[in-house]
């Protein structure tokens, strides 16, 4: 039987997988041939091997798993003649890849084939393992691809240097084997060697700072000369591409010199003459000659400044940029975005044609002009550039809207020159493609609109406007909702006109049904309903006589399936019912938040995690929540807690102030795992539910009120004096008495726990004292105690603590945040754990110190899991 | 670095697929189906060039197929298509004027000719000559295997007649 009769049978089988009419025959003449291929293998018949992986590969290409093949490569590849091997090695590349543990098996044979007399089947290898090369088979044959570098031939001296690039990425330690083999393969006349040769010096030189300093000393000048050599070169067919010489390894020269050259003058000045003569020799008329031109621009670019040069180069550039063919300005633009750090006058010139590239047909294109723009920005141009942008933003299709938003939004936020302005142009940007903006960014507006007192109403009237237009944009919507509860005053009576702005006439009643409006419309998600029901709320306030009116349209949402505007409704209902006294206080306007240290935090300059979450800032907005998120997830333990932003309707509002805004303060406490604040004195407020279970939640809002009260002084005022002059209310001061005897309260009752060691390192000690609450046997104390056993000082300490669902955890502010050395004190802060399944389960948590020692940043972390078991 | 090269069929069947970095076999097909999606609904008098993942795939068809190579963010575009047009040529030049069925049927030998051209993601020869030489040689050699196996059953076949 002849073996090699095999191909008839494979083009029978593509002939068959070809004339499938469906998917379905397709897949069973597949399931057939797999199935007689698996029988092949099983039996291990040796005469069809050959054929039944070529077929197999082209099983593969359609996309079916043939992982059964894999080890008839390697029986192929072991086996003594070159057709088989041929066909094996393709199949081992086509159907492994590095990760598989089979290719281990493959080595020997591999080290077997390298050294084989024959210099095709050394090719082979050398190209299997130039292809799929994993770090340890790399490193186990650089020994004989180094060897291979000065094989008799130079097709096997050729592919021995691109198997070399393969395993220098591989094993980066490997590299200083080859500089000297290299440096001798740089000298050759061979296109295929010098090509690849290179093509390795510049990888060498990438991964090793000490081969760049031997090439740069040594072969600088014959690479020179070896391009000048190729730039001059007689017409040679062979290498001939439209008329030029090789452009391929042109390209390789001009690179390998711009890496040579680059942050070395000596190397730079060697080769400016070359680079003069191909910048200003080769014809741009076709392809190939632009693909050096290309690569010469960006080497003039990266070697030490030559002015004459420079000129040269963005002159092409120039020219690039005006082609008419789109691939020639993609890489125009590509290029000016380089240009840029070395000559920006010169990149700014071409600024018109870049904006109409923007508007280009193509995607591609679109894409780097915009980014090309967007680096062309500044204080100077912002404005009109800006309005290209916007105007543009009208026309341009769906799929490029995103990435055009994102830019305009950052250069908007990055260089306005004035708040009016940044106003409009965001404005103008919501009502076109208000639904690609990312939540930070009206996050951001709407810290702006804060901060601009003397735009409030202007802003509340252009919002209003821009409702009645572009409703069916979310985020206008939401901005404005909430711009109209907090300013609907404004709104209405036309305060603070500025001379621009055309007079309207906005009844109480207007601004009532465009929230409603904006509440019922279909497309409105949770957040923007939520949003909605607390501007009523507010305007309620705001317009009193309105309050009826507002009162319906909350009552409506009682019965919402979803609990957080069921919630909200109710409470805010039985707020303008029964509670009009606190109402106005409860509602007021928002505190201003700090843009610096809101867009800080937005850069990432301030940690994510604080033990600060600002809560008497939020107090006296209507609905605070503590979302305690971040930390949650950080440390892990009940990340599941965390309800994702849009769901929990406090959480948006809580984003928008700025969670850590207070972070500062970090010794505030923190409320774990969310129990939200506000919602439970809500409920105390609304429902006089019975104080004692209520007494410590709100104990934990007025405590941590109290411990901030140096920082956030106002604030904090404005919640507290109405809370204090409306005690007169008898309901609060149930309240108050029903949570006053419990700070007074003797600890020493119930029985008594050992200390115990919570975190112990050579530097720092970490004890806890237990004590209960008589009569709640769920609520335990803990004195946590901190003691420093270095000699050096810690600044900015910060315990932070995470339970698991079943457990609540409160913390006190700490003594202190900074706890001398050599045990010279301590900081003591008091936590409280209650346990909702006390008895059945003992307590854990999961810890986290954070401190500066000598100004570097510290970082404990650690489980707490043998807590006593009644606790 | 050249990380993968597609070769797919107006209609989107893949034709050659070569893979210079490690992608799973999942992967690898959401790859191409995320690219084949791209490149084919693309007009014909757009740029070469699409941006995908961090990376470039520049692409360039021929007839009724498309070659896509996959390169980093820094390399030279214009080279690449360069690359592309020198192994067209080479393919032309062995099976002679090259159709896409040619390569549907002998997907081998044009998996033979790339690795000619190319190895871990680096052009290896810039003669088209060379290679069709090299690869013509290889060839030889198949066809030298095939008769010798042919005599030698031949051989056994009258010995044991």
């Amino acid at each position: 039987m002849n073996p090699f009769s095999s191909g008839t049978r494979l083009r029978d089988m593509i002939r068959a997988i070809r004339a499938c009419k469906t998917a379905a025959e397709e897949r069973a003449v597949v399931r057939k041939e797999c199935a007689s291929i698996r029988a092949a293998v099983s039996d291990n018949e040796n005469d069809y091997r050959h054929r039944n992986l070529a077929k197999l590969m082209f099983i593969h290409m359609l996309g079916y798993p043939t992982h059964f093949g894999q080890m008839e490569c390697l029986k192929l590849i072991a086996a003594p003649g070159f057709p088989e091997k041929r066909i094996g090695y393709l199949g081992l590349m086509l159907l492994l890849d590095e990760r598989q543990e089979v290719l281990m098996l493959v080595t020997n044979s591999l080290k077997q084939d390298l050294n084989h007399t024959n210099q095709y089947i050394v090719g082979l290898a050398l190209c299997a393992l130039g292809n799929i090369s994993s770090a340890e088979m790399a490193r186990d044959l650089a020994p004989e691809v180094e060897r291979l570098l000065q094989f008799r031939d130079p097709n096997v001296r050729k592919k021995a240097a691109l198997c070399s690039i393969r395993i220098i990425k591989k094993v980066p330690d490997l590299a200083e084997n080859f500089v000297n083999p290299v440096a001798s393969l740089l000298k050759e006349k061979h296109h295929g060697v010098l090509l690849t040769a290179i093509q390795l010096c510049a990888d060498l030189c990438i991964i090793s700072e000490e081969a760049l300093e031997y090439f740069r000393k040594k072969c600088t000048e014959g690479l020179v000369k070896v391009l000048k050599d190729a730039v001059n070169s007689p017409y040679a067919p062979e290498y001939d591409i439209s008329g030029i010489a090789d452009p391929f390894l042109q390209i390789r020269l001009l690179r390998i010199l711009r890496i040579l050259g680059h942050g070395d003058a000596d190397a730079s000045d060697l080769m400016n003459d070359i680079l003069a003569q191909v910048a200003t020799k080769t014809e741009s008329n076709k392809n190939a000659g632009n693909a050096i031109l290309y690569e010469c621009v960006e080497t003039i670019m990266s070697i030490e400044d030559s002015g004459g040069l420079r000129v040269l180069a963005i002159n092409i550039l120039g020219r690039f940029l005006s082609n008419r063919d789109n691939n020639i300005r993609y890489v125009a633009l590509n290029m000016l975005m380089k240009a840029i750090s070395v000559d920006g006058q010169a990149v700014q010139r071409h600024r018109a044609t870049i904006l109409e590239c923007v508007k280009d047909s193509d995607a591609s294109i679109r894409k780097r002009a915009l980014e090309l723009v967007y680096l062309l920005v500044n204080e100077s141009n912002v404005k009109p550039l800006t309005k290209e942008l916007i105007d543009y933003l009208e026309v341009s299709d769906h799929d490029f809207k995103g990435d055009l938003t994102a830019k305009i939004c950052s250069i908007v936020e990055k260089l306005s020159p004035e708040k009016i302005w940044y106003i409009d142009q965001m404005l103008k940007v919501l009502c076109e493609a208000g639904n690609y903006v990312k939540d930070e960014v009206w996050h951001a507006l709407i810290v702006v609109i804060t901060n601009a007192s003397n735009l409030h109403g202007y802003t509340v009237r252009s919002l209003y406007r821009a409702i009645q237009t572009s409703g069916d944009q979310e985020v206008v919507v939401r901005v404005a909702v909430w711009c109209i509860g907090e300013y609907g005053d404004l709104l209405v009576n036309n305060i603070g006109m500025l001379d621009l702005e055309e007079p309207m006439t906005v009844t109480e009643n207007d601004a009532v049904d465009a929230i409603e409006i904006a509440s019922k419309r279909h497309t409105s998600d949770l957040t923007t309903r939520a949003m909605c029901l607390v501007a009523l709320l507010k305007l309620s306030s705001r317009f009193p006589s309105c309050s009826q009116k507002v009162k319906d349209i909350v009552t409506q949402s009682k019965g919402s399936l979803l609990l957080e505007l069921q919630q909200r409704s109710i409470e805010f209902d039985s707020i303008i019912e029964k509670h009009q006294n606190l109402r106005s206080a409860l509602v007021e306007r928002m505190p201003v938040v700090d843009e610096a240290t809101y867009s800080g935090r937005r850069a990432g300059s301030l940690p994510d995690v604080s033990t600060s979450q600002g809560n008497p800032l939020q107090l006296p907005n209507g609905v605070p929540k503590t979302v305690d998120a971040p930390l949650l997830d950080l440390l892990d333990l009940s990340a599941d807690e965390s309800a994702p932003p849009t769901s929990s309707g406090g959480s948006f509002l809580h984003d928008l102030l700025g969670d850590d805004i207070l972070s500062s303060s970090s010794q505030s406490g923190t409320i774990l795992p969310q129990k939200s604040g506000t919602d439970v004195l809500l409920d105390l407020l609304s429902t006089g539910s019975p104080p004692a279970q209520n007494g410590s939640s709100t104990a934990d809002i007025l405590s941590i009120s109290q411990d901030n009260d140096k920082t956030t002084g106002n604030a904090l005022n404005s919640l507290s004096s109405p809370v204090v002059t409306s005690a007169q209310s008898s309901l609060t001061m149930d309240l108050l008495d029903g949570f006053g005897p419990n700070p007074t309260m003797p600890k020493d009752n119930g029985p008594t726990y050992p200390p115990l060691v919570a975190f112990e390192s050579s530097s720092l000690s970490l004890v806890f004292k237990f004590s209960k609450i008589p009569g709640s046997p769920q609520i335990t104390q803990i004195e946590a105690n901190f003691t420093n056993k270095s000699s050096e000082v810690y600044s900015d300490f910060i315990f932070q603590a995470a339970v698991p669902k079943f457990l609540q955890l409160h913390l006190e502010p700490a003594s202190s945040n900074t706890l001398p050395g050599n045990g010279n004190g301590s900081i003591t802060q008091k936590l409280r754990v209650t346990n909702n399944q006390h008895g059945k389960k003992s307590l854990i948590m999961r810890i986290r110190i954070s401190y500066k020692l000598n100004n570097k940043d510290m970082l404990e972390e650690g489980q707490i899991s043998n807590f006593s078991r009644d606790l | 670095m050249i990380h993968f090269v597609l070769l797919i069929s107006r209609q989107g069947k893949v034709r050659l697929t070569k893979w210079y970095s490690p992608y799973s076999q999942k992967e690898r097909s959401k790859v191409i189906r995320e690219l084949s999606g791209m490149i084919l609904t693309r007009g014909p008098k757009l740029c070469n060039f699409v941006e995908w993942r961090g990376f470039k795939v520049v692409y360039k068809r021929y007839a009724s197929l498309y070659f896509c190579m996959c390169i980093n963010q820094e390399d030279n575009e214009l080279e690449v298509l360069e690359i592309i047009h020198h192994y067209v040529e080479i393919l032309d030049r062995y099976f002679g004027s090259v159709c896409e069925l040619d390569l549907i049927f002998n997907f081998h030998k044009a998996y033979y000719i790339l690795d000619e051209v190319l190895i871990a993601g680096e052009l290896q020869e810039s003669s088209k000559k060379t290679v069709a030489r090299l690869v013509a040689a290889q060839d030889s050699l198949v066809e030298a295997a095939k008769e010798e196996a042919a005599s030698i059953s031949n051989i056994i076949a009258q010995a044991t007649k």
